[in-house]
């Protein structure tokens, strides 16, 4: 399949974020440059609390940034994101199909386009026969398969995940992760995608930012080298692979640490 | 097999604790606790009861109460789920209407009885009103407090998904609050069989509550006590009949 059109070129300039908490102001982002290409798959990993995912919810709109800009390029898209959240945000009190349809009936799409789209959301994640089963009928994995399907639907520019299947068993998130990549490979979305799992942002990402603890700032951006289409099972026991991961690990490691020590002092 | 045999297992369960009670209640009177003439045995009542449903006056006063209760119930609350859902979707509703709430809602509704009477005469319209008006705060705040503790990730999509204020007011918070709406409709139902029955023992010629009244006055102890029991009954009819309503438009809720 040749991927027709590419997904938002994103650039953000100097970007912070500030909270007000109780003993004074803490910086959750600080200074963050950082460039994607039309149709990248961009992983973003770093310690808890970097500010990882406040980056995900000022690009979908859910917060504001205290200084700087971002630049959005989504010409030819209608609907310029949609996030795929850590527990599924499904709503509980709508079947499967209502949900995924949620993201076409807020923005008023005719009825016959919405059937043939959410029909050929549920097909992508495979879930045409649970259509009608509500959120808790559901496992953990299939919730999730459909909290892309109700993202993917829209047709979104960009789409964010933040850390999509850190709830999932070992097994499910292998399967998931392989089918996100190839419904990626298929549509070329820009996707930003938030993790904690060096070893996921390699399997996925073109590009891996690696992010520092508090304050959360751009360390390092490793370019992931490994081919489209990929084979995940194959590539995890890749020795390049595995030399990367370690790498990386070692670039996040001093963060760990030092956000640990931060916590205990 | 399994699964129906346990539903009506919850069933009996449910009548074993009036069964029980009744059952006590004929024995001790039987035994010779107590005086049948001013506490009649559950047999006498049951009696009395049966009389009362053949010559149709029972039917008649349980009609009144219940055009009343149903009346003012839906009167009430459904305002009062549109009032509790604005109040948690917008900061200056809250601010306005929350000292008014507070205010109002301890005054014992009873105490408006003849304020209502004055507005509304003493045809079916003041008792109504009466109960319009007590339903109206549980179910109010109940749903404030269902739609303001929406775990806030529905917020999150529904506004990163697009959603109107339109969307977001008719296909979250409302289902979302609307397990914690059911608790405070069953309140507002008990409660509003406890106003209007205390309102027809005075300004009235019909209801349960006058019933209970008159036979007081006349000293009609058994019937008095058919009043109190079919008030009961009408209680558990009600919730049994909510529990099954809330289980099919609650679908969601885990069993």
């Amino acid at each position: 399949m040749v991927v027709q059109r590419r997904g938002a070129a994103i650039s953000i300039a100097g970007l912070c974020k500030e909270y007000v908490s109780g003993q004074g102001r803490v910086r959750a982002l600080d200074s963050i440059d950082l460039r994607v290409k039309p149709g990248e798959f961009l992983c973003i990993v770093g310690p808890s609390g970097c500010g990882k995912s406040t980056l995900l919810r000022i690009l979908a709109g859910l917060d504001h940034q205290t200084a700087g800009s971002i630049a959005v390029e989504a010409g030819g898209w209608r609907v310029q994101n949609a996030m795929v959240f850590q527990e599924s945000g499904l709503f509980p009190w709508m079947s499967v199909e209502t949900n995924v349809r949620f993201g076409l009936m807020t923005r008023g799409v005719p009825e016959t386009e919405a059937n043939e789209r959410v029909e050929a959301a549920l097909r992508l994640v495979g879930l045409t026969r649970f259509r009608r089963h509500y959120p808790h009928q559901l496992s953990g994995g299939m919730r999730q398969r459909s909290a892309i399907a109700r993202a993917f639907v829209t047709d979104p520019a960009m789409l964010l995940m933040d850390e999509p299947f850190a709830a999932l068993d070992a097994q499910n998130r292998v399967i998931l992760q392989a089918e996100l990549v190839r419904i990626w490979e298929q549509t070329g979305k820009t996707v930003l995608y938030v993790t904690h799992s060096i070893e996921e942002a390699l399997l996925l990402g073109d590009r891996c930012v690696v992010m520092t603890a508090q304050p959360g700032r751009i360390k390092q951006i490793i370019d992931v080298p490994f081919p489209h289409p990929r084979d995940l099972i194959a590539l995890s026991a890749a020795a390049d692979f595995g030399r990367l991961k370690i790498d990386i690990w070692k670039v996040l490691e001093e963060e760990v640490t030092r956000a640990r020590q931060e916590m205990e002092a | 097999m399994n699964g129906i045999s346990a539903k009506w297992r919850d069933r009996l369960l449910y009548m074993v604790s009036p069964i029980v009670f009744l059952l006590v209640w004929q024995l001790l009177l039987m035994a010779g606790f107590g005086d049948r003439r001013f506490i009649p045995a559950p047999s006498d009542i049951a009696l009395r009861f049966w009389r009362l449903t053949i010559n149709g006056e029972l039917a008649l006063h349980t009609g009144v109460t219940l055009l009343r209760v149903f009346g003012g119930f839906f009167i009430g609350a459904i305002p009062a789920v549109a009032c509790g859902l604005l109040m948690a979707m917008f900061k200056p509703v809250r601010l306005v209407v929350d000292p008014l709430i507070a205010a109002l809602f301890p005054i014992p509704k009873i105490a408006l009885m003849p304020l209502l009477l004055l507005a509304f005469g003493f045809g079916d319209a003041s008792k109504i009103a009466l109960v319009a008006i007590a339903v109206f705060f549980p179910v109010c705040v109940n749903t404030y407090v269902g739609a303001a503790n929406i775990d806030k990730i529905y917020w999150d999509v529904a506004k990163n998904y697009g959603a109107s204020q339109t969307v977001m007011f008719t296909r979250v918070v409302f289902f979302g609050a609307l397990p914690t709406i059911f608790a405070g409709l069953r309140i507002a139902l008990a409660v509003s069989f406890i106003v209007l029955v205390a309102a027809e023992f005075v300004a009235t010629k019909s209801g349960i509550g006058y019933l209970i009244w008159n036979s007081w006055e006349l000293l009609q102890v058994d019937v008095m006590f058919v009043g109190i029991v079919t008030i009961g009954i009408l209680g558990l009819i009600t919730s049994a009949l909510f529990q099954e309503i809330e289980r099919k438009v609650i679908p969601w809720k885990a069993e």
